[in-house]
């Protein structure tokens, strides 16, 4: 059951001022992750627009430890840190989030991603996905959407993007899920529920900006839920291994009402201006193909076990 | 003393430093030639003899990053590496510094790619001295074991990472007497790391290495905090300091222990030595064997031996040098397209010095091209020739090569 | 050897690391930023209309945690950028983008007509 908006939280840790552009979904999902967390907390941040938001030496404008790293280490500082509060006796006060974007998650951090899953390293992953590289001025990342123009794809994106959730499943960790920065209660709900369960717990953020997708900033929440109607971005979690649709893409699935076509969606933003019908009618079939695979895992037809060897911890 | 002596690899004396200092966060991922110590520290762990979080990491950059955040968090760490895994956590190297992490590292030093070469020469420690780590150089295994456990002091001491640097093969796989200090020794001389610069504590929420500014900027209490400049400056002055630091950690572990290295640098047959043989690691034990050689010749040749090659030694090294005709720089790396490094930094260090000698450099031992006593007596003779004849400046010469097959 | 970072104090205060305190405005006064500001009609907002803290959606959805919750909500123009998804996503439409220059802000509008 979604927590109701009435029930969340009041207290804040991400201080009004701060460096982020006007309307970024990050600083609405950000609330919400401190919040469930109860700023009982440790980040770590690599270079990405959350850094800028996390505010210039000497002033910091989010309310809760954080550490800044380099850009292709973040899951591994947190697993260095997860490992320095476990040595030094203090794993039990805070939990350990990484917090990277798309880019310095599923390109220049995969590595380290990569092997800290392996290894079921005790901490939350969390990628908030703005489909580029943001901060150095809209850059293609392996998980631009396809068509999507940005600053190194002037004719649009011809890859679609890398499924990083998926990759996360394959390495068994005992939770994936994949929400969106424009349903706050569905982030709290997420975090709140990983809080609560040990190893490498990876979420998957779905996060519009304003400024590198070319739409205007009032319009971040709607175009966000957009994205879940057509089926673009699905909000589920893989529990030990069992998948299940969340929220919104829950219902969409149960009603069986035909989802928003993904051309409406493509048209509200500047960087898909220009796509073919040809390179539109690609997404959609593609975008339809990965909703039927959902659908039927969903509905507990597996299609393909992607949970791995499962982890049996030592310590 | 009580220590007990065993038969060890360089290695192996690594890993006893590591497991003496009770480091409590280990990253470890293998290269030849450091691979035995992080196999010894694994198997101690396993054991339960050495209390450790053991992090096997999926590559040295993600080893060095393991290392920034447990040490950020209060721990001691330890890690090692060499050559080409020291270029993959090269962004890393230097990042601990800037951060001011007590991080202490063996690197086992071997030849940079390309072309691949597993053996030894120490361009690797020398491709990031710029860094801001300490560096030292040890020229045998029993100096490896205490100068590693050494380095825990310093840099908890200082705040800054140090680099302990031995020769690949030629003391990581080589036997060796050394002897092993008890734990109580070793524990009235390195007490628990307990002070780090960084706080990380959900109720007093800091944000540690954010972006800098290039000028000082205004905190939100009004006080002007430093920008970029002002940080590193003070890093730099930390290394600086650790002139006096590390001869100091070195007596003190002397009071402790028995055993002193030094200091910054050591020398054997100096006395009214007139060629001075200079080198860093192992190259120095050979060395005495060639000052004792030349000597029996009637040449007045000594060794000077650096320990500390970053901070460098500028004062001890005028001090020792003074007077001398000549001092002979062994490099075992090489600052293409100019000369050896050591040599470098010690011409540099001599001009204007009173008493300053002439300096000449030798390249040797690039990728593991044996050198013998003989070899570098032999170079020695070759640059008293040259200065006898007038040569205030000289190319630099390599030892062993052979470009004509 | 070298002081730790000391607490807080006015002057200059070197640091050996860069570490950094969280206060509000770390980039300064953000309101400047804005074209256009939020302003909650009372007397369509369902808190106001009910008489107690419900709805709070503007609230939830502010990226910069400018709004506070209220009967009705409260929205602090100090620090607001002016993004406009409160008054997107209120249900009751009662959140309005209004130009700053009809706020005394600028004494002429974005054509160069006086305000007013």
């Amino acid at each position: 059951m979604t927590t109701k908006i009435l029930d969340l939280p009041v207290a804040s840790y991400v201080l009004p001022g701060n460096r982020s552009c006007a309307g970024c979904g990050i600083g609405i999902a950000l609330r919400q992750i401190t919040a469930a967390l109860e700023g009982r907390m440790v980040m770590t941040v690599p270079a990405s627009c959350l850094t800028v938001l996390g505010g210039m030496f000497p002033i910091a404008s989010v309310n809760v430890p954080w550490v800044n790293v380099a850009f292709p280490s973040t899951a591994a500082a947190a697993s260095g840190i997860a490992a320095g509060l476990r040595a030094t006796g203090r794993a039990g006060e805070m939990t350990v989030l990484a917090m990277a974007g798309d880019g310095g998650t599923g390109d220049i951090g995969i590595q380290a991603l990569s092997g800290a899953a392996e290894r079921n390293e005790d901490f939350i992953y969390l990628c908030y996905d703005n489909e580029a590289y943001m901060n150095t001025g809209t850059q293609r990342s392996g998980l631009t959407p396809a068509g999507a123009r940005t600053t190194t794809t002037w004719a649009g994106k011809r890859e679609n993007p890398k499924d990083i959730p998926r990759i996360m499943e394959a390495h068994g960790i005992p939770y994936v899920a994949s929400t969106s920065a424009a349903f706050p209660a569905d982030v709290y709900d997420k975090v709140s529920k990983a809080r609560g369960i040990t190893g490498l717990r990876y979420i998957h953020m779905n996060t519009p900006c304003p400024s590198g997708w070319g739409f205007d900033p009032k319009d971040t929440v709607r175009l966000g839920k957009l994205a879940v109607d057509t089926g673009l971005v699905v909000l589920y979690e893989v529990e030990g291994g069992v998948f299940r649709l969340t929220g919104r893409s829950a219902s969409l699935a149960k009603t069986g009402k035909p989802r928003v076509p993904v051309a409406d969606y493509l048209a509200t933003q500047t960087r898909f201006r220009g796509m073919k019908p040809e390179a539109i009618a690609a997404v959609q079939a593609w975008v339809d193909e990965r909703w039927e695979r959902f659908v039927a895992r969903d509905a507990g037809v597996c299609d393909q076990d992607l949970r791995g060897a499962g982890h049996h911890q030592l310590r | 003393m009580s220590d007990q002596v065993s038969v060890m690899t360089g290695n192996e004396a690594a890993a006893n430093a590591a497991r003496l200092a009770r480091v409590q966060v280990i990253a470890a991922y293998p290269i030849t030639p450091q691979s035995p110590v992080v196999e010894q520290l694994a198997a101690w762990v396993e054991s339960g003899e050495l209390p450790a979080e053991f992090v096997a990491v999926e590559s040295e950059h993600s080893a060095m990053t393991v290392c920034i955040g447990a040490s950020t968090v209060g721990a001691r760490t330890f890690t090692a590496t060499s050559s080409n895994g020291l270029a993959y956590m090269t962004e890393q190297v230097w990042w601990a510094p800037g951060a001011r992490l007590p991080i202490v590292m063996c690197v086992v030093n071997r030849a940079m790619a390309a072309p691949w070469n597993v053996l030894n020469d120490q361009q690797d420690s020398m491709s990031v001295r710029d860094a801001g780590w300490v560096q030292l150089f040890c020229r045998d295994n029993q100096e490896i074991l205490d100068t590693t456990v050494q380095a825990y002091r310093i840099a908890e001491r200082l705040h800054v990472p140090v680099m302990v640097c031995y020769d690949g093969f030629l003391l990581s796989h080589t036997m060796m007497p050394v002897a092993v200090p008890t734990p109580e020794q070793i524990d009235a001389f390195l007490p628990p790391f307990t002070e780090p610069f960084t706080v990380v504590d959900p109720g007093d929420p800091h944000n540690i290495g954010p972006v800098v500014m290039a000028e000082p900027r205004a905190d939100e209490t009004g006080a002007t905090r430093g920008g970029y400049m002002e940080i590193r400056a003070l890093h730099h002055r930390a290394l600086l300091d650790a002139l006096a630091i590390i001869p100091e950690t070195d007596a003190e572990y002397a009071s402790a222990v028995g055993r002193s290295w030094g200091g910054l640098t050591w020398e054997h047959l100096l006395d009214a030595a007139e060629v001075v043989l200079v080198a860093a690691g192992s190259l120095g034990t050979q060395l005495t064997v060639t000052a004792e050689q030349l000597r029996s010749e009637g040449i007045k040749a000594g060794v000077l031996g650096i320990r500390a090659y970053r901070p460098f030694p500028v004062e001890a090294l005028r001090d020792k040098l003074a007077g001398r005709r000549l001092a002979l720089v062994f490099d075992k790396a090489l600052s293409y397209g100019y000369e050896g490094p050591i040599c470098s930094d010690l011409r540099g260090a001599m001009l204007g010095s009173d008493g300053a000698p002439a300096v000449f450099g030798a390249v040797c031992g690039l990728g593991g091209r044996d050198v013998s006593p003989e070899d570098l007596a032999e170079a020695a003779r070759r640059a008293l020739t040259d200065l006898d004849a007038g040569a205030r400046t000289r190319e630099t010469d390599w030892i062993n090569l052979h470009l004509e097959g | 050897m070298h002081a730790r970072m000391s607490a807080r104090g006015s002057g200059s205060q070197m640091s050996e690391i860069s570490m950094s305190r969280p206060a509000v405005g770390e980039a300064g006064r953000t309101g400047d930023w804005r074209n256009n500001r939020p302003v909650i009609d009372a007397a369509k907002c369902l808190a106001v209309k009910q008489g107690k803290v419900t709805c709070q959606i503007c609230w939830v959805y502010c990226p910069d945690g400018c709004i506070a919750q209220g009967v009705g909500p409260v929205i602090d123009l100090t620090y607001c950028k002016g993004c406009g998804i409160c008054a997107e996503e209120c249900p009751a439409g009662a959140i309005e983008m209004q130009p700053e220059s009809l706020h005394g802000v600028c004494a002429v509008d974005e054509t160069g007509e006086a305000a007013r």
